[in-house]
């Protein structure tokens, strides 16, 4: 029987022990890290951690952070990213975009048993957010930091957390929910004070009389608050729409004006019964609805609060960074940066401002930027732009420009980005409510003319009677309560939008444009190699693979992996050609691995597709292609979107996979070598035809196209992880939905319209009691939360079940 | 009978105590992480097991 070999799970974070295998006690671990943090949670007994969850670990393989965080330091940045600070006490919040799990829960919040000094922690596990307290005289928060970060737990600390924390937002959902809870006690306290005048009260008696009135004047009271507080945002916003129209900016009365004039005649009207005629009123009527229209909007602020659409460039910018001091190197904060500071960069590090290089030599990626993926060399005084990464030894640059003037950075100070886009909130409804508006007045005012000829007596009751019932209650819910469906079924799939307009957007589009690397295929680690040329000797793959591993370039790397299996064998000679190849002697034979320019290949050898070209003494083997990995499901995607939408492609990346993606999309419409602000001009001149463009990307080169589309939908393999400012935000895995997606929210836009129309019947039936002048307290106060809900529910229930016909529910 | 009229008075009051007692809540931060509190709740114990 021939012998199955376990694989070795590292005890830490899970991974096959394959290269090193490490061994305490009979555990085993895959690497220095994860054994010296199980070391470390061993000495402070908190080995609890791996009882939660097996292999709880984040894998801590080829991370070093060695004086990474050296610039916390800094007393300056470091009180920019404290939340509070005094001298015996220090709180922080930061952001581990790590924590996975409930043992992260555990040992976060178990940090004081590891470091003394750290009086207290609390990590919020849906934001990912640990707020520290600790004592400055004893550990120091660059300590902190490095003690997370060796845990596994690395802090993301950017520019964007310096920003003064926005606090508006929570306060604004707390006035909300205040309102909420308001009007809430309200109705319920009106709604059984109104009992005895529905039971009817004997009104002859004495005693009934007197407790009749009270029942009343308390009710009176008990609505005050209701009309005063929670229906204020509405009174406020029909007033505003009622000026505008007055000034003639606009022609459409916004969906508050009904609201408005509903609750305001209900309140009215209730006011004059229950003080002149000392009868029962409409106050439970007034009451129930405001506290539905409350919900409602709870409803539609709903978001998934925990995922951030703002970002811009502070996120992904470096918090600080090394500037030259006389003879020494300080910290700064970049957004201290002026020009003509010198500065150094490490290997790995972002580039944070326009700068001319100085010293060193710069290998500078810039697919954060452009989207192309292969470094390019940099010459001395050549000007290398913010947003770059440089690949290699620290280099030291002069700044030439601020970072918010930096060409990267100035792609957001246009001034369509600083607006919100427009909102088009409740534009459904407000089409609706346009006409809406006008015919409810119509209708009591020809009510009220035609009671006031025939008998006098029933005008002014018919008249607010129309106004109160053609309230569009069940309109303005039945839209909030089925977009949020909607949106928590897009969740559930991993399509996060941001808020309900997205979802409407989304049935408008007419253009689709998709970015390529990281959108439609997969990052280019994962692009698919394949060797073309004469076959190669065990001998000759080793060659290739031994002088590819003497060079950093990333074509070096692919060379390498390419051959993996190989031996390696040692170069007696290598001279390394920037930006051309990379040539050795072994055993006085020479090996070439470079462009063909290089190389000097023949003309019959010569592949469009070619990455790189392999070369042994005077002939030249063959040359090694590299071809996208799609994504899956992308054909099938692609196949449906086609037919009902115009599709585009934009890539930074040269045209080498034009051929191949051009069986799949028009050759015009794909447009190669775009930058960031080339692909943002392109969307514009899409727009030019008024027709809606959506935007798919991954990247901060995409960020400005997402922005100036309709709708931009980021991609991300890891919806956690920075994904650039947008309007929604896809799973990767999910990309082959998006037909589906689009498809369902058009008919969920569908099933607001038919409650449109089902309360729309509601309102004919309650204005022909109304016109009619018998509309009773009673009825109002059954009919109209009744009529609201049941639209509310219908709409629901529908969408969830039309949600499981398109598979999107189980 | 006019128990009644005091009776109502003391429930507004009871419920408008439940009121208060929510806008506290609310402003307190109690809504703001309702995720974290129920992992949190299933990790206590085993701290004291391992340390005993």
């Amino acid at each position: 029987m021939p012998e199955v070999q376990e694989a070795v799970l590292c005890h830490h974070c899970g991974e096959e022990c394959k290269n090193e295998d490490l061994i305490i006690e009979d555990k085993h671990f895959c690497c220095v890290g994860c054994k010296t943090v199980f070391e470390l949670l061993q000495e402070n007994d908190l080995c609890g951690y791996y009882d939660l969850e097996q292999h709880a670990g984040v894998s801590l393989k080829s991370k070093n952070h060695e004086g990474k965080f050296d610039y916390l330091q800094n007393p300056d940045i470091e009180a920019a990213i404290l939340d509070f600070k005094s001298e015996k006490l220090h709180k922080v919040t930061l952001f581990l975009p790590a924590v996975h799990c409930s043992s992260c829960v555990w040992l976060l919040e178990n940090f004081h048993k590891i470091r003394a000094g750290v009086l207290h922690s609390r990590l919020n596990f849906i934001k990912k957010e640990l707020s520290l307290t600790y004592d400055p005289t004893n550990v120091s928060l660059k300590e902190i930091v490095e003690l997370l970060a060796t845990l596994g737990y690395e802090p993301l600390i950017s520019l964007e957390n310096t920003v003064a924390k926005d606090q508006t937002r929570t306060k604004k959902s707390n006035r909300l929910l205040r309102q909420i809870a308001v009007t809430g006690f309200c109705t319920g306290n009106i709604m059984l004070l109104s009992f005895p005048e529905y039971f009817k009260l004997d009104l002859q008696n004495d005693v009934d009389a007197q407790y009749q009135k009270f029942f009343l004047y308390l009710n009176v009271i008990l609505a005050l608050p209701v009309y005063f507080y929670g229906a204020a945002d509405y009174i406020k916003g029909a007033w505003v729409s009622l000026k505008e129209v007055w000034k003639r900016n606009t022609t459409t009365l916004s969906v508050d004006i009904p609201i408005a004039l509903g609750v305001t005649a209900l309140f009215i009207r209730s006011l004059y019964e229950t003080l002149i005629n000392g009868a029962g009123a409409y106050w439970d009527s007034m009451a129930g609805l405001v506290f539905l229209l409350l919900l409602g909007k709870w409803v539609q602020k709903k978001t998934f609060d925990y995922l951030s659409f703002e970002r811009n460039y502070k996120s992904y910018f470096p918090l600080a960074v090394e500037v030259k001091n006389k003879d020494h190197f300080d910290y700064k904060n970049v957004d201290d940066l002026r020009k003509g500071d010198i500065i150094r960069i490490h290997n790995n590090e972002l580039i944070p401002a326009d700068a001319q290089l100085a010293d060193g030599k710069a290998f500078i990626d810039y697919s954060f930027v452009t989207g192309e993926s292969e470094p390019v060399s940099i010459r001395n005084n050549e000007v290398i732009y913010a947003g770059g990464r440089q690949k290699g030894q620290n280099i030291e640059l002069v700044v030439t420009k601020e970072v918010s003037k930096s060409y990267l950075t100035q792609l957001w100070n246009q001034a369509n980005f600083k607006e919100e886009k427009e909102v088009a909130n409740t534009k459904l409804a407000d089409d609706f409510s346009k006409y809406f508006t006008y015919i409810t007045l119509a209708i009591s005012f020809l009510t009220a003319i035609y009671w006031a000829v025939v008998n006098p007596e029933t005008a002014w009751p018919a008249f607010t009677a129309v106004l109160m019932v053609a309230c569009p209650c069940a309109l303005t819910l039945s839209m909030p309560f089925t977009m949020g469906t909607v949106m928590g079924i897009f969740g559930k799939n991993k399509f996060y939008v941001k808020n309900q307009n997205v979802i409407q957007k989304l049935t408008e589009i007419k253009h689709i444009v998709f970015d390529k690397t990281g959108t439609l295929t997969k990052n280019n680690d994962y692009r698919e190699l394949t060797y073309k040329g004469e076959s190669l000797s065990e001998k000759e793959q080793s060659l290739f693979k031994s002088l590819a591993l003497n060079s950093t370039h990333p074509v070096s790397k692919l060379v390498a992996s390419h051959f993996d299996k190989s031996e390696e064998l040692i170069f007696d000679e290598i001279s390394e050609m920037e930006g051309a190849g990379i040539l050795g002697y072994i055993d006085s034979q020479k090996v070439q691995i470079g462009n063909a320019h290089f190389l000097g290949v023949p003309q019959h050898q010569l592949d469009k597709e070619a990455r790189v070209y392999l070369k042994i003494g005077d002939t030249v083997k063959g040359c090694l292609k590299t071809r996208p990995v799609f994504r899956e499901g992308f054909e099938g995607v692609i196949a449906k979107l086609k037919n009902s939408f115009n599709l585009y492609l934009l890539s930074g990346d040269k045209s080498t996979d034009k051929a191949q993606l051009s069986e799949y999309l028009a050759e015009d419409h794909l447009h190669f070598e775009q930058k960031p602000e080339d692909k943002l001009h392109f969307i514009k001149t899409l727009q030019d035809s008024k027709e809606p463009v959506l935007m798919v990307g991954d990247g901060l080169n995409d960020a400005g196209a997402l922005r100036q589309s309709d709708l931009g939908i980021a991609l991300s393999e890891n919806t956690q992880a920075f994904t650039p400012a947008s309007d929604a935000i896809l799973d990767a895995n999910k990309f082959s939905e998006l037909s589906n997606f689009i498809e369902f929210s058009r008919k969920s836009v569908n099933i607001v319209k038919l409650s449109f129309l089902l309360s729309l019947v509601y309102n004919f039936i309650c204005i022909s009691w109304a016109v009619s002048g018998t509309l009773s307290p009673v009825v109002a106060a059954i009919f109209m939360p009744l009529s609201s809900i049941s639209v509310v529910l219908f709409a629901v229930i529908i969408t969830y079940f039309s949600a499981r016909k398109s598979n999107l529910l189980t | 009978m006019s128990i009644i009229i005091l009776l109502v008075i003391a429930a507004l009051i009871f419920a408008g105590g439940f009121l208060a007692a929510f806008f506290w809540a609310t402003d307190d931060g109690q809504f703001d992480d309702t995720a974290t509190p129920a992992i949190r709740i299933l990790n206590d114990d085993t701290v004291e097991k391992s340390k005993s």
